[in-house]
């Protein structure tokens, strides 16, 4: 392996019946940075079937060039599907550096290519930049549960590989008017190779309901709700402000509110406009889940809550009391 | 106690700590006020074995020691002694079954337990409790059946048993004498329980009347001989008093930690309550009374686990440990003051949990005749 | 069917503190435990064996002390565990506890199904799995919330962001499972005394020939770790506590409306 056979800054624009998802072109934006550092180019990675939306989005986000692999048995993501495609292009056009969401489906296919080419990847990260010595990525993530923060570095094999968390990066303004080359690759993966078949799905979440990972406000519940009845008051709040609800780990592992819903290390990771953590005390997991909001209001009665440490707005008080009279006077103005 | 424990008896005080405070603990307050046996939690304890700790490996019990399960009742009394006890009782109806059985009805009654059920002992009566010689049931041999017609109260387990140790008379002219003791399996016609009584303490517990009319048992269901009862309930109350002890322990334990965590947290005059003395004086007079107690527990044990007589021991042991939890009990409501009252706190419940220890498997007053008795030999 | 779970022995991580004077993790007094989701994969694999027939077989990759991780898994219902175990495989990052964990599995026989949690709450990078996956050749399903096993095929709910896909493949497979998958049983007092007493094999570098030794350990890790630190406290902001909960609101509700954030 040649080192210096590998260049440019490959992102992996995951995409959802031909639509790109936002990770995706969330790491156009700090890909582009990386690129810049080392004077390469960056380029989007397009793999599934009619995904001309995709393609249009990665070059408006900032891509310099887009790959794009079609195919109709890339239409729902699958394993070996993808590994094949990312393979077969890595061994083609040797990226320097490959960035994928960490989705699940992200967190599904890095690993079993970074085995496949017997290189490194660095899980669900949370902070990129370059190496100065070296001029390698220096990935930055959490670990033992968000107490520990670990930099780490892929320095002797390529591409250097990395997931990164949806929303701890912002995508950058697009821009429609921009071009880029689009290659098409022919790429195609038969049958046989493929081991898993997507039959169906399940929908646990309201068709109305604001996706957690999209919202730009969030409002989340924890242990102080007391029982599950007493989410319909956040739902309320969350309505009136378009946002998702959340829940703590608490309240999940209760069954106030499916896992579906859990914000924290080992839930979904979360970076909206503004997160209200009502009744959370805020035990380190959770922070790991929603530390990257723009803006933290907590509301706890307990003064001495570790959340109050992260809070921008710290509320002493009575949620139940807080967020009524909110709700009134959030009402109120919307009306004048 | 943590250095007389080995790492076994450890690890399973561990694993059932572990069990008692996730599992249970959470549902206590809300079963406590309602009065509700925990049916579904115990059928965990079931699951975890907890209902056959000392039903011998041969008979598919865990085949513990009487030390280490002592041990471990009182780590699931810390979290609730009625939870507790519904486990302790069948095992003193299975003591019996041990003390005078053959074994065909040791292998009768353990394989009706293992699969998990809980066992009862019928042997107080409404006109009948310490002066247990005198109780009106009687058993009339019938050809090759026992005729069981008997009015029992106070029955651990009464409503939810699925197979029962019953003292009756099967000869009245001889009184004490005359009395002997029956397995009889709930699936019997003629048992009727009574109702479930709204008790001060142990509420997780169920208490009814079991009332046997003409219940008719296989003359195989006789424990030992003819009249030899009395002394199977004596050698059975001899053993469980000190198993009572433990569960005694817990609570106290239970009271201590509750109020030392109080006393570190509630500020009067500017300091934890816990830097005054009056306050020291009170929590270090419950820890000796308690650790005092649990080496008596012990102590009972390791006769136990010896095969000795234990018939002083379990008496001083049962004895002490019921005067201990009221005084422990009472103090913690001290402790917490004005909230010691409250429903909202934890000790008035552990209050209300103690009384009866000085009342059931003999009374503390029937204990010291039997020790003084001892005494006298 | 015969099951092979992959488990690691962890720190509880939801009982570290951070040492506020030296910005240090505080790791005395934390208990390992098993890691929690890996507790989940074995509980799915022993209900398996219950309603299938067959074994589950554990393994872990660690030093000496895991072996109680292992005896705990017995107690939980694994007939057999192996450790591996050898100085030579310290340092070694996903990539090369993969390619270990692989070559001990297929040293161990052949499965018919491989069960890991999804990720271990120490690292927390979700990759061992699927690499496994890889140097196996078999087919990986991750981030499993159901799982039903008819005959040579499998059938799961893999998580998703708004629901649950419906997956299914043909054995073998490496299936990755989440917590809400199913709760793990408690041992009985008979399972931890007979655990107690359970030998528990160890597989060293000697007893896997086979192995490059360019591939385990650090020679064999190309990611390492740079630095590590404490993540950087936020400067806490503006604290609200007026005698009332509705004095908190309303001036909750002035600021907010002063950042223009509602």
């Amino acid at each position: 392996m040649n080192i210096a056979d590998y260049k440019n800054v490959w992102v992996f624009i995951e995409n959802e019946h031909g639509e790109a998802k936002n990770v995706g072109l969330e790491l156009l934006n700090q890909g582009r940075i990386l690129a810049e550092g080392n004077k390469e180019k960056l380029i989007g990675v397009v793999i599934g079937n009619e995904v001309d939306a995709a393609v249009k989005a990665a070059i408006a986000y900032g891509a310099d060039e887009v790959i794009l692999v079609e195919g109709e048995e890339y239409k729902d993501y699958n394993t070996d599907g993808y590994a094949n495609v990312m393979v077969k292009l890595v061994e083609k056009f040797k990226p320097s550096v490959i960035l994928i969401g960490a989705s699940n489906n992200g967190r599904d296919l890095g690993p079993r290519i970074s085995a496949r080419l017997a290189t490194g990847l660095t899980a669900d990260c949370t902070g990129l930049g370059i190496n100065e010595e070296t001029g390698d990525i220096a990935w930055t993530r959490p670990a033992f549960g968000g107490n520990l923060m670990a930099t780490i570095l892929c320095s002797n094999t390529r591409p250097q590989i990395g997931t990164v968390r949806p929303g701890v990066f912002k995508k950058a303004q697009p821009d429609t008017t921009r071009s880029a080359s689009i290659i098409k690759e022919e790429i195609r993966t038969p049958a046989e190779i493929i081991r898993t078949k997507v039959v169906g799905f399940i929908k646990a979440m309201d068709e109305s309901a604001v996706k957690l990972e999209e919202a730009e406000i969030i409002v989340s519940g924890g242990r102080g709700m007391g029982k599950p009845e007493n989410f319909a008051l956040l739902n309320e709040f969350a309505d009136l402000l378009g946002g998702a609800v959340g829940a703590s780990r608490a309240a999940v592992d209760a069954g106030w509110m499916p896992p579906l819903q859990q914000v924290g290390q080992t839930g979904k990771t979360v970076g909206p406009k503004i997160y209200f953590a009502c009744g959370i005390s805020g035990a380190i997991q959770h922070l790991a889940g929603m530390s990257s909001s723009d803006v933290i209001v907590a509301i706890n009665k307990d003064p001495e809550a570790p959340i109050f440490d992260v809070a921008d707005y710290g509320v002493v008080g009575d949620l139940f009391e807080v967020i009524p009279v909110l709700i009134e006077e959030i009402r109120k103005s919307k009306a004048s | 106690m943590g250095n007389i424990l080995t790492t076994e008896q450890k690890e399973l005080v561990e694993m059932v700590r572990n069990f008692a405070l996730k599992e249970v603990k959470p549902h206590v307050k809300e079963l406590d006020e309602k009065g509700e046996f925990p049916l579904e939690l115990l059928k965990q304890a079931f699951d975890m074995g907890l209902h056959c700790l000392e039903i011998p490996e041969e008979y598919g019990g865990s085949g513990l020691d009487y030390q280490t399960t002592a041990i471990i009742f009182e780590e699931l009394a810390k979290v609730d002694a009625g939870y507790a006890i519904s486990l302790v009782t069948t095992f003193v109806a299975l003591r019996s079954v041990i003390a005078a059985g053959n074994e065909a009805q040791k292998k009768l009654f353990a394989d009706i337990i293992i699969p998990g059920a809980f066992g009862g002992f019928c042997l107080t009566e409404p006109n009948s409790g310490s002066d247990a010689g005198s109780m009106r049931g009687t058993a009339v041999k019938d050809g090759d059946e026992y005729v069981i017609n008997a009015s029992k109260c106070f029955v651990t387990n009464g409503g939810v048993a699925d197979v029962f140790v019953v003292f009756a008379s099967t000869d009245k002219s001889k009184g004490v004498k005359g009395i002997s003791a029956f397995i009889v399996e709930r699936s019997r016609p003629g048992i009727t329980v009574g109702k479930h009584e709204d008790k001060m303490g142990l509420r997780l517990s169920n208490t009814t009347d079991v009332i046997f009319t003409d219940v008719r048992v296989p003359a195989d269901h006789l424990l030992g001989k003819e009249g030899t009862g009395f002394i199977t309930a004596m050698n059975t109350l001899n053993v469980s008093r000190a198993f009572v002890g433990a569960l005694a322990v817990g609570i106290c334990q239970s009271a201590i930690d509750e109020a030392v965590k109080y006393a570190k947290e509630r500020v009067q005059f500017k300091k934890p309550i816990g830097q005054f003395q009056a306050v020291q004086m009170i929590l270090a007079d419950m820890e000796i009374q308690t650790e005092a107690a649990r080496q008596l527990v012990h102590h009972a044990m390791i006769l136990m686990d010896d095969n000795k007589p234990v018939v002083k021991e379990g008496s001083i042991t049962k004895t002490f440990c019921g005067d201990t939890v009221v005084r422990v009990t009472t103090d913690a409501v001290q402790i917490f003051g004005g909230y010691g009252v409250s429903k909202e706190y934890p000790v008035e419940k552990l209050m209300r949990d103690s009384k009866v220890f000085q009342i059931f498997e003999g009374t503390n007053q029937i204990q010291r005749l039997v020790i003084a008795k001892e005494m006298f030999k | 069917m015969d099951i092979l779970v992959c488990v690691k022995q962890v720190p509880d991580t939801s009982e570290i503190r951070i040492d506020p004077v030296s910005n240090t993790l505080i790791r005395s007094g934390v208990p390992s435990i098993i890691n929690p989701f890996d507790a989940n994969a074995l509980e799915a694999a022993v209900q398996l064996k219950e309603a299938h027939g067959g074994s589950v077989t554990v393994i872990s990759m660690g030093p000496q002390q895991a072996k109680n991780a292992l005896k705990e898994c017995i107690s939980l219902g694994a007939d057999k565990a192996v450790l591996i175990s050898d100085r030579l495989f310290g340092g070694s990052d996903t990539l090369a506890t993969s390619y270990i964990l692989a070559n001990a599995i297929k040293k161990l026989g052949k499965f018919d199904l491989i069960l890991c949690g999804k990720q271990a709450i120490d690292g927390d990078t979700g990759q061992v799995g699927p690499e496994i996956a890889e140097h196996l050749g078999i087919a990986q399903l991750t981030y499993v919330a159901k799982l039903e096993v008819k005959g040579e095929v499998i059938t799961v709910q893999r998580e998703h962001d708004e629901g649950y896909e419906i997956v299914e493949a043909k054995l073998p497979a490496v299936v990755t499972v989440v917590k809400s998958i199913n709760k793990p049983r408690y041992p009985s007092i008979k399972s931890k005394l007979a655990a107690n007493k359970a030998v528990i094999d160890v597989i060293t570098a000697a007893d896997m020939p086979e192995i490059n030794t360019e591939k385990i350990g650090l020679k064999g890790s190309p990611t390492k770790v740079k630095k590590t630190f404490t993540p950087p406290r936020k400067e806490s902001g503006v604290r609200i506590c007026e005698d009332t909960g509705r004095g908190c609101a309303l001036k909750l509700f002035e600021k907010l409306v002063a950042a223009k954030l509602v």
